[in-house]
């Protein structure tokens, strides 16, 4: 995955609560078998007028010319809630989005997130309100999200900091690692702990 | 290291006891690593997993802690993969691809034992107390009802876990259910978990694994308790779980997978030794009283703007906080509902029974039920899906799919079917829908479909007259 450092974008509102990964990436486009290329299906029964995803819904921000080329998406609570379809980080993610604020995210969502070079912020409801107006109220709004610093810091100069990120992870999404490798370096412990999990659990072990 | 913390005089939940047992490493340098005893498979979520695997040279290091099944895109009305669509075909047909070239047993169409992999799960004994089980499938909370830890993981940690068995977690904080009283007549454990969501929100449950207890979930039978559990991640939780009595030990006794003769009675000592201990603390509390409910109906796009048969579609104008009101307004605009209309008043065109939440034997019974020598109201289309072909023998064999058939319903083959959509089997724009599934969303059975969440017993009273009617009068 790609290493995210520091961030600087473009960044869209959508101002729901709850929004699911069905919305996200709604069931009809899960059939595919790579990960790749789900970014033209992102929001689609919001973002198109049709089935086909050719007549784009101008009242939806997404599809606004003052938020094209977005990378930040700024969202309200329990964000990616529902399904645990990581096609839901990677349409997000093909489509161009990096950082996504909300107050809240739900909990397998916002694993994916880290699995896929995507940051998550989570920030107190009234720093949340104020982006919302600040966002909606200056045309082509930037900001820029600072993992290493963890703060999000805008142009008019205010700074917020925002906490949640685990160590672990954040070093993980600031060098770009698979985690399966590093998994893989503990493999001795692994062993150690499955011969003794076998022999007081030997009842989980009966297939081999 | 685990002799040591069993010695603490710390009482432990049955969360922690099961994390104690599973913990690899925790070293504080990187996030702790977990073993995983059982890990299920289906071919939405898996596909892009094992490409990971062929891309890296990886191998499956434990094939035998695996099991396969093709349950979201299949077909329910035959059982020839041929009739599904090329792109659902040719995800099932790589499930199997990839199954047989890492070695994992797969139930695919033609296997008498196919089905739902959060149904077939418990079916063949594969699901066990005191285990860590997981799945690319968020509904994977369902196994708690064993006194498992469960959950959904996404396809990354489904990769993970095939090549280390293990999965680097977080431990979440714990949260108990505690629903005393009982069960009034037509008054289901569906009923007990949209109430809870409905009382904690979809937020509620948000970092905590769910432990459910009190007399009213000791007396739910374990597909109660599955079905009780299945919807935590409704309530936004990690995990559900209930903790494991002679009622799990008799249900998991002879299943293909569970361990037999003195093997099981060894397990049956551990096991109960999970539940929580007394004086055991918790982050949070929830009571309730199961004779306090009434039958539940959603209204709304999520499964906690829900309310109770003798009640109405609220009214956003009262609400105090802004964003509320927009979601309700949102909500009810999608649904084509009118504050204060009375549930009763609500007309459906189609009536879904089944999916991982109500595709139980259990279910079929109590829909059954209700429609035994009634008709499908004319203005109505519904189905049953059992969840497994197991579940649809039985239900063939008690009788139970003639009933159906007699009555107007659709008679399926085990799938997931209209829960979500990926078959043919769909909501037009508009349509309403009776659902025993357990999302609401926008869209989630067909775009622009609206979908109510109900008991297998209100769908069936939905079907019969064409509209929400109270279950305990038809009884």
């Amino acid at each position: 995955m790609d290493p995210l450092r520091i961030h600087e974008g473009i960044v869209v509102p959508l101002d729901r609560s709850d929004v699911d990964t069905d919305q996200i990436i709604p069931k009809q486009f899960l059939k595919k078998i790579t990960k790749t290329g789900f970014g033209i299906h992102l929001f689609h029964d919001w973002r198109y007028l049709d089935d086909e995803g050719k007549e784009e819904n101008p009242e939806f921000s997404l599809n606004q010319a003052r938020y094209k080329g977005a990378s930040i998406l700024l969202t309200r609570d329990n964000f990616g809630c529902g399904s645990s379809r990581e096609h839901a980080p990677w349409a997000l993610l093909d489509f161009g989005i990096r950082v996504v604020i909300a107050p809240s995210f739900a909990d397998i969502f916002f694993n994916n997130c880290f699995k896929n070079g995507i940051l998550p912020v989570i920030l107190p409801q009234n720093e949340i309100d104020r982006l919302f107006a600040y966002v909606q109220g200056n045309e082509g709004t930037r900001l820029t999200a600072d993992l290493d610093a963890q703060e999000v810091r805008a142009r008019d100069g205010s700074v917020v900091s925002f906490s949640g990120v685990d160590p672990f992870r954040k070093e993980c999404l600031m060098n770009g690692w698979d985690d399966i490798e590093l998994s893989l370096h503990q493999e001795e412990r692994i062993r150690a702990f499955e011969e003794r999990h076998e022999a007081m659990h030997p009842f989980y072990f009966m297939g081999e | 290291m685990d002799a040591m913390k069993s010695k603490s005089p710390k009482p432990r939940t049955m969360y922690d006891k099961i994390w104690d047992d599973h913990l690899v490493v925790d070293d504080g340098a990187q996030a702790p690593l977990i073993y995983v005893d059982r890990h299920l498979i289906h071919e939405v979520t898996s596909p892009q997993a094992f490409e990971g695997l062929r891309m890296t040279g990886r191998q499956v290091r434990r094939k035998d802690l695996a099991l396969a099944t093709m349950d979201h895109n299949v077909p329910t009305h035959t059982r020839d993969m041929q009739a599904a669509d090329s792109v659902a075909r040719l995800q099932m047909e790589t499930l199997v691809a990839n199954c047989e070239e890492f070695g994992i047993r797969v139930f695919d169409l033609s296997d008498p034992q196919q089905g739902i992999c959060h149904i077939i799960g418990p079916e063949l004994g594969f699901t066990l107390p005191g285990a860590v089980i997981v799945c690319g499938d968020s509904h994977t909370s369902t196994h708690g009802a064993f006194g498992a830890l469960a959950f959904g993981i996404g396809t990354s940690e489904v990769e993970h876990v095939l090549a280390t068995q293990t999965l680097r977690q977080y431990k979440a904080g714990s949260m108990l259910v505690q629903v005393e009283g009982s069960l009034n007549k037509g008054v289901f454990p569906k009923d007990i978990i949209l109430a809870v969501i409905g009382a904690i929100g979809t937020v509620g449950g948000q970092g905590f694994v769910i432990e459910y207890a009190g007399e009213a979930i000791r007396s739910l039978s374990m597909e109660g308790r599955m079905t009780v559990c299945n919807m935590s991640i409704e309530a936004g939780a990690k995990a559900g779980m209930v903790a494991p009595d002679e009622k799990t030990f008799e249900y998991l006794g002879g299943r293909e997978y569970a361990p037999k003769g003195s093997m099981f009675e060894k397990a049956v000592v551990y096991w109960k030794t999970l539940g929580s201990d007394p004086g055991a603390e918790f982050d949070k509390r929830v009571e309730l009283n199961a004779g306090d409910l009434l039958p539940q109906v959603t209204w709304g796009t999520n499964p906690g703007m829900v309310t109770d048969i003798e009640g109405s579609v609220p009214d956003p104008d009262v609400l105090e906080s802004q964003t509320e009101r927009e979601g309700v307004r949102r909500a009810l605009a999608y649904m084509g509902l009118e504050p204060g209309t009375r549930i009763t008043d609500i007309r459906v065109d189609k009536v879904f029974i089944g999916s991982c939440t109500n595709g139980r034997i259990e279910d079929l019974r109590a829909a059954a039920d209700v429609v035994k020598g009634k008709k499908v109201h004319p203005s109505v289309r519904a189905m049953v899906v059992p969840g497994s072909e197991e579940v649809r023998r039985v239900a063939e064999e008690e009788g139970l799919g003639e009933v159906f058939r007699e009555a107007g319903f659709d008679w399926r083959f085990a799938g997931c079917s209209m829960c979500l959509g990926m078959n043919e089997d769909i909501l037009e724009p508009g349509e309403r829908c009776a659902s025993t599934s357990n999302r609401n969303f926008e869209g989630r059975q067909g775009k622009g479909g609206r979908t109510h969440l109900v008991s297998p017993a209100m769908a069936a009273a939905a079907a019969l007259e064409g509209r929400f009617v109270d279950v305990r009068d038809c009884l």
